[in-house]
């Protein structure tokens, strides 16, 4: 096995001129324009005269439109434009029912957009908006899910294209031997909430209607990829890809919610459609963030095994129930990465789905790996409790050889080496027995989970490289979401090029580009650097090292030849030090480390904001984020940043990364592995189990507020004490 | 938002006669340009107030202070005789919302800001307070912030402020003027129990002006603490919130000051647990038996019925430093 030497993800100094292009501190290119605020995101793209529109949204969650009064809207001055069901522009392709609005009367979930105004001034959209009557018939709705439910069932395939189902070995056999450990666990709907809401802009061209073909559609959008979104929606507007331009350079945060196109946007381009040459404006509000754009779904999980004295695993059964809509299927992979984290023979892993009358989840970062690790790496924790084996030495003695899933080897596997070196970084040595550390009011725990990522490259990308005005520029359909991507990827090219990092530029962020893939699956770094590195390599085939102006080419990256051969995942550990308020039961996480062995580092400043940014949102999850869906109405009730709180900084205490060095071939030409959503996996987890080491209170639903651990303290605890606070 | 008149008065008596020609108070902004904006309020006149010369803080000869209600939550935060004399109004203060909203809340606004319960704040749900007679939405939904003290079938809300748990603590009184002239009204008698009228939070008349909030002298009010619960550490409303000041002598409670927030309808006046407390001793063991008495009237529902241990919780903390502070 190769050495690994820990790196502590510190801002350094920007690197020196001479140095390699990756693999050093670069500071990112676009920041001076973003605190400026002169990067234009997709509402201040300056269009002429632009119009503006509201949206009109159901009250009800099931049910029919039985009448649109619009006379005041239409009366209200400025109005250009009232778009239902009756007038809207017909959809012909309907392969997404979540984005073929406005063509019936129906509705599916409250909070569906059911038409819109177009108006002068977003004032007056949003006022006329507000104007039209709508009545309904309405049908009682399916709201509200459980474990065991009986009208659940199980997905063939789930997000990801991983199997509903999985099972080896003798589940119910292993399960008898050894103690047995048993709990449920669950997690409420979360919402992404980026600081930048969706906003479109729309501008239908202006064309000779004899000639139906020269029909061209520009969107300034806020997306993950501009190329995905223009060939989702091509075919719902009767358009050609190649007749929508898709412009999103700068995009204010996504965690997934821009990765898939939301039916605002069909909405947007069918005003657009109708007022012609016109730009049409939307900024979604913060409340309609929580309507139509995607969450993650809550899940309740059930996990069954069996641990021997050692601290060795017998079996897992492992089982998720989550919500989706009818309206479009999402079901996470929540059970997905126990199915090779462990070196456990027998096991059960099911994922099964409740089809409700609600708005369609989404994949929110990490998604599957999120839900099912916290309520794994929980259960292990209580694993080791139950036989008293130290929890970091427990995940150390399953460590699997080889994927016990596939069967593969690993491409590179460094838990182990995480576990131990984030270990003695933190301090694990001083963990002290369950509810032994006390400061003042407050008790003090540590808490450790283990975190995974798997490979999500699959299919090829492609990249261009371009010599103009004595420096190359890089093209490619990539999105930076805040991770960095205007950054890295000149790195990676300078780097494959030979040249000096200051010698190369990106273009991203729209379709008149080579295609690439969306930012999704933290595979952007790799998957977009395999096709900057062919793009690199065959320039200076074809143009030397002494090029001409405007020389280019274009080339497809492709995952290494003999890489499915290999199981392919990053891995991590979390570290976590909580306190628990014997006085309030208020949490708060004094510390959190994190290791990760996730490939080459291609700029540690980067890496370090997307490690700790997935560590701050995983503690988010674990102390604060719940959106609670009335199941009365159909809608999240604290839908906006009051009510759904995300962590602020007085929560945040002292937060790090290390990574450990590894380069891990076979996901692609840069060594590098993805690490936008690791840094999120387990840290609930690891938070949650220093809650029970601080205070013997073990909380299996998420967010642990208050008022979770009064409920633990009026109860007795599983051995039996009562826990109390005085 | 509809479209409404802007009306910016210099004087006390041009704003109360545009507020009775249909104006709207706007201070701040902060809780009623929201309102404006989610279409659960409507104006067809604002009558903004921060050009009126009420942003003054001033001393009264008895040693209490005047409190312009302009005077902004910072300002007043800041303010030197607020942070010796009153320290527990600075650290409520302080505890709300964030340094930007701060700057622009104002103190009238702060006691007049209106619930924050969800259902309020979304029109496409029945809320009697925003509509007379539709039905309380939160009595069976969402109830974490709900009421466990004086709350009616008809309304389970909570007052939002954390300003007014201290003030509420202290004997204050507010000073209004409306279209028929000047009055006082005790702290106390502002804000309302909802009963079966929970559109009305407080007892002012149309058209009333805040002119200021007199705090008198307490000299043992110099060792007071507000304590705020809250699952965030910072820019959230309070789950629960103690204001208290207490008076010492050889381990006696001579007096006491004690109120408690995001428990009720108003801000709530812990009268009961005061009164079992004078002349007691200052122990752990009294304030708690004190704080119990005061929560037996405590109805709470599903969700919110950790706010009773946590109010008794954080009540004999609070009392307990401060005894700790003055045997110091
Ligand atoms: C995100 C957020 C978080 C917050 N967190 C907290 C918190 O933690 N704790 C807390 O206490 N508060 C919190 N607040 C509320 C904030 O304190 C109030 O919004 C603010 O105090 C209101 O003051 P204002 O001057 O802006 O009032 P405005 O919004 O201008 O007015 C509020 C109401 O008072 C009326 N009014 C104002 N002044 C007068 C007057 N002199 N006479 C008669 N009527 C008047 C107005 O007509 C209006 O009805 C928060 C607010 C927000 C938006
Ligand atoms: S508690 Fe009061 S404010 Fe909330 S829904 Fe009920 S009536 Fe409305």
């Amino acid at each position: 096995m190769t050495t690994l030497e820990p790196r502590m993800l510190e801002p350094e100094a920007p690197a020196a001129a001479d140095a390699a292009p990756t693999g050093h501190d670069r500071m990112r290119v676009d920041a001076p324009a973003k605190v400026t605020g002169t990067a234009p995101y997709a509402y201040e793209q300056p269009v002429e005269e632009p119009l503006h529109l509201f949206p009109i949204v159901a009250t009800i969650a099931l049910g029919r439109i039985a009448e649109i009064d619009d006379a005041d809207a239409r009366a209200l001055p400025g109005v250009r434009l009232v778009l239902t069901h009756a007038n809207a522009p017909r959809i012909r392709v309907r392969t997404d029912a979540a984005l073929t609005i406005l063509q019936s009367s129906e509705v599916h979930h409250r909070g569906e957009i059911i038409g819109a105004v177009v108006a002068d001034s977003p004032r007056v959209a949003r006022e006329a908006a507000a104007l039209v009557r709508v009545t309904y018939d309405e049908q009682p709705a399916e709201l509200g899910f459980s474990i065991d439910d009986p009208r659940a069932t199980v997905p063939r395939r789930v997000n990801a294209f991983k199997h509903g189902s999985y099972e080896r070995g003798d589940a119910d056999a292993g399960l008898t031997r050894g103690t047995l450990v048993e709990a449920d666990y669950s997690l409420p709907m979360e919402f992404h909430s980026p600081i930048e809401p969706h906003a479109v802009t729309a501008i239908w061209h202006d064309v000779s209607a004899l000639r139906p073909r020269s029909t061209r559609l520009t969107m300034y959008d806020t997306n993950q990829g501009t190329g995905g979104h223009g060939a989702l929606l091509a075919p719902v507007l009767g358009l050609l890809p190649t007749q929508i331009e898709v412009i999103s350079p700068y995009v204010g945060g996504s965690f997934g919610t821009k990765g898939w196109p939301w039916p605002h946007l069909v909405l947007v381009a069918m005003a657009a459609k109708r007022l012609t040459g016109r730009p049409v404006k939307y900024a979604m509000t913060r409340q309609q963030m929580f309507r139509t754009v995607g969450h993650r779904p809550a899940s309740k999980q059930r996990i069954r095994l069996s641990v021997e004295a050692d601290g060795r695993l017998g079996a897992i059964d492992h089982q998720s129930w989550a919500p989706t809509s009818r309206l479009r299927s999402y079901v996470d992979q929540t059970v997905s990465a126990t199915r090779m984290m462990y070196d456990v023979a027998d096991l059960r892993t099911i994922h099964h789905a409740v089809v409700q009358d609600a708005a369609p989840g989404s994949f929110m970062r990490a998604p599957g790996e999120f839900s099912g690790m916290f309520a794994l790496e929980t259960a292990l924790d209580e694993a080791a409790h139950a036989v008293g084996v130290d929890p970091v030495d427990l995940r150390v003695r399953n460590e699997p050889a080889q994927d016990p899933e596939t069967g593969k080897p690993w491409s590179t596997r460094n838990l182990v080496a995480c576990l131990r070196e984030g270990a003695d970084q933190f301090g694990w040595a001083e963990r002290q027995p369950v509810g032994a550390r006390r400061d003042g009011e407050w008790l003090v725990g540590l808490g450790v989970a283990s975190a995974t990522y798997p490979n999500m490259y699959f299919v090829p990308n492609r990249a261009g490289v371009r010599f103009t005005g004595g420096r190359y520029v890089v093209e490619l359909q990539a999105s930076d979401i805040g991770t960095g991507a205007w950054t890295v990827l000149p790195q990676i090219a300078a780097e494959a090029l030979g040249v000096g990092v200051d010698l190369v530029d990106a273009d991203i962020g729209h379709t008149g580009l080579p295609w690439a893939i969306p930012a999704g699956g933290s595979v952007g770094t790799f998957a977009w650097g395999d096709a900057v590195v062919a793009a690199a390599r065959k320039f200076r085939r074809t143009h030397g090292e002494h090029p001409d102006e405007g020389d280019h080419v274009t080339a497809t990256g492709r995952m290494p030849r003999g890489s499915r051969g290999y199981s392919r995942h990053a891995f991590g550990a979390h570290f976590a030090q909580a306190r628990v308020s014997t006085v309030t039961g208020e949490v708060r996480v004094d510390r959190m480390l994190g290791a990760f062995a996730a490939g080459r580092i291609i700029n540690p400043r980067t890496a370090r904001s997307q490690l700790i940014g997935g560590m701050t949102m995983g503690l988010s999850a674990a102390l604060h984020e719940e959106a609670h869906l009335d199941e009365r109405f159909g809608h999240v009730v604290n839908g906006d940043l009051a009510g759904y709180h995300v962590a602020a900084h007085a929560d945040v205490g002292d937060l790090e990364a290390i990574t450990l060095e590894e380069h891990d071939p076979w996901f692609g030409a840069t060594g590098a592995k993805g690490i936008g959503e690791l840094g999120i996996v387990g840290a609930p987890a690891a938070i949650g189990n220093a809650i029970f080491n601080a205070s013997g209170v073990r909380l299996r639903d998420l967010p642990f507020t208050p008022d979770r651990l009064f409920d633990a303290w009026g109860q007795p605890t599983a051995s039996g004490t009562r826990a109390t606070s005085p | 938002m509809k479209p409404f008149a802007y009306e910016r008065p210099t004087t006390v008596e041009e704003a109360v006669a545009l507020a009775a020609d249909g104006g709207t108070y706007l201070a701040g902004g902060t809780n009623l340009v929201d309102h404006l904006r989610l279409g659960i309020r409507e104006a067809d006149r604002l009558v903004d107030l921060t050009r009126l010369p009420l942003d003054e803080i001033t001393e009264r000869a008895d040693g209490g202070l005047v409190i312009g209600s302009g005077v902004r939550n910072s300002d007043l935060a800041a303010h030197p005789l607020v942070r010796t004399r009153f320290p527990f109004v600075t650290q409520a203060l302080v505890a709300g919302a964030s340094g930007q909203l701060r700057n622009m809340a104002t103190t009238g606004g702060n006691l007049l800001q209106r619930t924050r319960c969800v259902y309020f704040q979304d029109p496409t749900t029945p809320c009697n307070k925003r509509e007379p007679g539709s039905g309380c939405s939160a009595v069976e939904g969402f109830g974490r912030y709900n009421a466990i003290l004086g709350a009616s079938e008809d309304c389970v809300a909570t007052h939002p402020s954390d300003l007014c748990v201290p003030l509420a603590a202290l004997d204050t009184e507010v000073v209004v003027v409306g279209p028929s002239g000047e009055r006082r009204i005790a702290f106390g008698d502002l804000h309302r129990l909802p009963g079966d009228r929970p559109d009305l939070d407080t007892t002012l008349d149309p058209g009333e002006l805040v002119l200021a909030v007199e705090v008198p002298p307490l000299d043992f009010a110099v060792r007071s603490r507000y304590r705020k619960v809250r699952e965030r550490a910072s820019y959230a409303f309070a789950l629960v919130s103690v204001a208290a000041a207490l008076d010492v002598h050889d381990g006696t409670v001579r007096d006491v000051r004690l109120a408690l927030g995001g428990v009720s309808h108003r801000p709530h006046r812990a009268r009961i647990a005061e009164e079992a407390l004078r002349g007691r001793p200052a122990t752990p063991d009294q304030f708690r038996s004190a704080i119990e008495a005061e929560l037996g009237a405590a109805s709470p529902g599903e969700h919110n019925a950790f706010k009773v241990p946590l109010v008794r919780n954080t009540v004999v903390d609070v009392l307990t430093g401060l005894t700790e502070g003055s045997a110091a």
